[in-house]
């Protein structure tokens, strides 16, 4: 497809679909029409990059330790109930 | 787009075999990587460490008990977190303060539309940033300020990297409406982390407003 013949669309459109882009799960025309108006468009443009970043945040363990690290003792509590368990008839 | 069929594990299915078969002492070394996992489950829905640890060790128990109901072609991790979502709004259930109501309310159609309402330039994450104490409390409000069928899609797929399909089947919703409720959320935690990240945390300045379009 050539560039002139992408068919623009809103705001709107790429907001709702920012996070199937983000997933690789949009069509690849979809994606051109995206990334055509994104190119000229700096407030979606802070959304993807924004969106983007937050994902990479989330996954990145250094920013997340404590949050869901086991609270301590977690595991000695567990086996102890599963010991319980086990020995129950 | 990351892979949703279930992965074989020869190990796993030969301990699940031997448990089936009556040795339940080997249980623990099946759960044993999945424990982060059911906690974050559980702690997706209920919002706090002493009720999550609280259900997600009522869960591990309750998976040794029904153990025999697994199905082979499931995957076990994710047979896991969906008991540990159910043990958690049992609890929302039993001890109701109307803080979940909308756990409880059967309807749990997603929101109107949503447009993000901030538009901080947001480029990079200087590496040193991840470690800033001022992040993960951000980090931390911005989970619980989701409601709960927000953090929990949040949890299970960005934090916890199950995929969208795992994420569908442990929340028994489809898949449209994890891919709905991801979006809402994605945005929700970006607008709320935004505001620091445009050099606030990194450079210690509070004139962020600055760099906005409007």
């Amino acid at each position: 497809m050539k560039e002139t013949q992408i068919i623009e669309i809103d705001c709107e459109h790429v907001i709702l679909q920012i996070s199937n882009y983000l997933e690789g799960d949009v069509s690849d025309e979809l994606r051109a029409r995206m990334e055509e108006h994104i190119r000229g468009c700096k407030h979606c443009a802070a959304v993807l990059d924004g969106t983007s970043n937050t994902l990479r945040l989330l996954a990145d363990g250094r920013s997340l330790d404590h949050l869901f690290e086991l609270p301590p003792g977690f595991s000695e509590r567990l086996r102890e109930r599963l010991a319980q368990n086990l020995s129950e008839p | 787009m990351r892979s949703t069929a279930p992965t074989p594990n020869p190990r796993e299915a030969d301990l699940i075999a031997r448990i089936k078969a009556g040795n339940r002492s080997l249980f623990y070394e099946l759960i044993q990587p999945y424990q982060r996992t059911v906690y974050a489950a559980a702690y997706s829905v209920l919002g706090n460490p002493t009720d999550a640890e609280d259900a997600a060790q009522e869960a591990f128990l309750k998976a040794l008990t029904h153990i025999g109901q697994f199905r082979s072609e499931a995957k076990f991790s994710t047979w896991l977190v969906q008991i540990a979502l159910n043990e958690a709004r049992l609890r929302i259930r039993k001890d109701r303060k109307g803080l979940y109501s909308s756990i409880d309310e059967g309807g749990q159609d997603e929101e109107g539309d949503y447009f993000p309402i901030d538009y901080a330039d947001w480029r990079e994450i200087p590496s040193e940033t991840l470690q800033r104490k001022e992040l993960k409390e951000a980090l931390q409000r911005a989970l619980d300020a989701l409601k709960p069928m927000y953090r929990e899609v949040l949890i299970l797929r960005d934090i916890e990297h199950l995929s969208i399909t795992e994420t569908a089947e442990a929340l028994e919703i489809s898949e449209a409406s994890v891919k709905t409720r991801l979006l809402r959320a994605r945005l929700k935690m970006r607008d709320a982390l935004a505001p620091g990240m445009d050099g606030s945390w990194s450079m210690g300045s509070p004139t962020y407003k600055k760099v906005r379009p409007f």
